[in-house]
């Protein structure tokens, strides 16, 4: 039992098993806020996973030289420091994303997720696990905000990525409601209480 | 923007709920908000701490970071005020004010990493808020957090009694009846022509 996971368990449990979102109900705002299409939700996705990547390979790169007792001041500087990284990247190369994101970009530096890891395991692991299991977690998490966008902009739109997949009639009176903060809610509601049931069941077979 | 005093405390505490409109600060509303006690206490320690990182972190950005030409230094200075600031107010609160420490200290620690803080103050800058609006907006949101929060709780107490299908239990039917709750503050939507 006392096997030592194994290199591709750190990358692949973030995805499904411990997914942050899902699974683990953290980083819960930027999930609802910027997932109204699928564009936003997956660039929201890639600009926390860039952070959390980044860090997370930092973080263990100085992990010998941070003093325990100020360790978690000195996360936050180097979360905070790509945090201001992405922020200017996307104002210069992204202003309509950046505009959409808004607050919530310099906003990745309290995500629970990126300061969770960096506790939790490449203050005590090597570089290259640290990037696997930063790659992973951030996997995880885009995913789950790129299904939330897709279904939320399916439905309140009629479209997915810009493209019209739905008749036109669709389009012309979708479902407003999803675009909105409740629908929001109850989207996620829905996907968890999917999760959960799929838990039970797989625990009843075990 | 013109907008007056009025304007931003009811836009920042009914039209614009940080909770159910902007989604800023939900950890804190799911996780504490299990029991009205509980709510009520993070809800205090919360307005507390928004008044006074408002007023650190503007008056830091406005007469430090700006004259200097280091705006982009924003995000790491804000964090740390705000993380600083939490550690000294729950020093000076348990060494001078016992009474009010041991009904807010439990949720003082929790703040430092609740978006709510951060998020209020970057809004006060993006805004361009002066020293006395950007008062008036952390205080509206500090208002319009405890509200939504100490409702929600009340709604939750009950759900713990409700049969409910087993899928849905805990997380589940939270989002389904914060669903519920926010779309009724939709209602305030365009109330008395405020929209930002």
């Amino acid at each position: 039992m006392n096997k030592k996971p194994s290199r591709l368990s750190y990358f692949t449990s973030g995805i499904v098993v411990e997914n942050p979102v899902l699974i683990l109900m953290i980083g819960l705002c930027p999930t609802l806020a910027t997932t109204v299409s699928a564009r936003d939700g997956f660039g929201m996705g890639l600009a926390a996973s860039f952070v959390l990547i980044a860090s997370n390979v930092v973080v263990s790169l100085v992990r010998r030289f941070v003093p325990n007792s100020i360790r978690i001041p000195i996360f936050i500087i180097i979360i905070s420091t790509f945090v201001t990284i992405i922020d200017y990247v996307l104002q210069a190369y992204q202003p309509s994303l950046y505009k959409v994101l808004g607050v919530f970009v310099p906003l990745i530096v309290v995500n629970c997720i990126i300061l969770g890891r960096a506790e939790a395991f490449a203050y005590h692991h090597g570089v290259w696990d640290s990037f696997l299991d930063g790659l992973g977690k951030a996997l995880g998490f885009t995913l789950a905000l790129g299904v939330m966008g897709i279904i939320r902009e399916l439905l309140s739109a009629g479209t997915v990525f810009g493209f019209a997949v739905t008749p036109a009639g669709f389009r012309e009176s979708p479902v407003l409601f999803m675009i909105f903060a409740p629908g929001a809610f109850l989207l996620i509601g829905i996907l968890k209480s999917i999760v959960n049931r799929l838990t039970a069941k797989k625990e009843e077979k075990a | 923007m013109n907008l007056n005093a009025g304007q931003i405390l009811l836009g920042a505490f009914l039209v614009n709920n940080i909770l159910l409109m902007r989604f800023i600060g939900l950890c804190p509303f799911f996780g504490v908000s299990n029991a009205v006690g509980t709510a009520t206490g993070m809800s205090g320690a919360v307005i507390f701490v928004m008044l006074l990182a408002t007023w650190v972190t503007w008056v830091l950005f406005h007469v430090v970071l700006v004259p200097l030409g280091l705006v982009f230094l924003r995000t790491a200075v804000f964090i740390l005020v705000i993380a600083a600031l939490v550690q000294f107010v729950e020093m000076f609160l348990r060494k001078n004010m016992r009474a009010l420490y041991s009904a807010l200290g439990i949720y003082l620690p929790l703040i430092t990493t609740n978006c709510a803080i951060l998020g209020v103050t970057f809004l006060n800058i993006d805004y361009g808020f002066n020293l006395l609006n950007a008062t008036i907006f952390s205080v509206g949101t500090g208002l319009g957090f405890t509200l939504v929060i100490v409702l929600f709780a009340a709604i939750r107490e009950r759900l713990a009694d409700a049969p409910i299908s087993r899928s849905f239990k805990g997380y589940p039917i939270a989002f389904v009846a914060a669903s519920l709750v926010s779309l009724a503050f939709l209602g305030f939507a365009g109330l008395f022509g405020i929209a930002f």
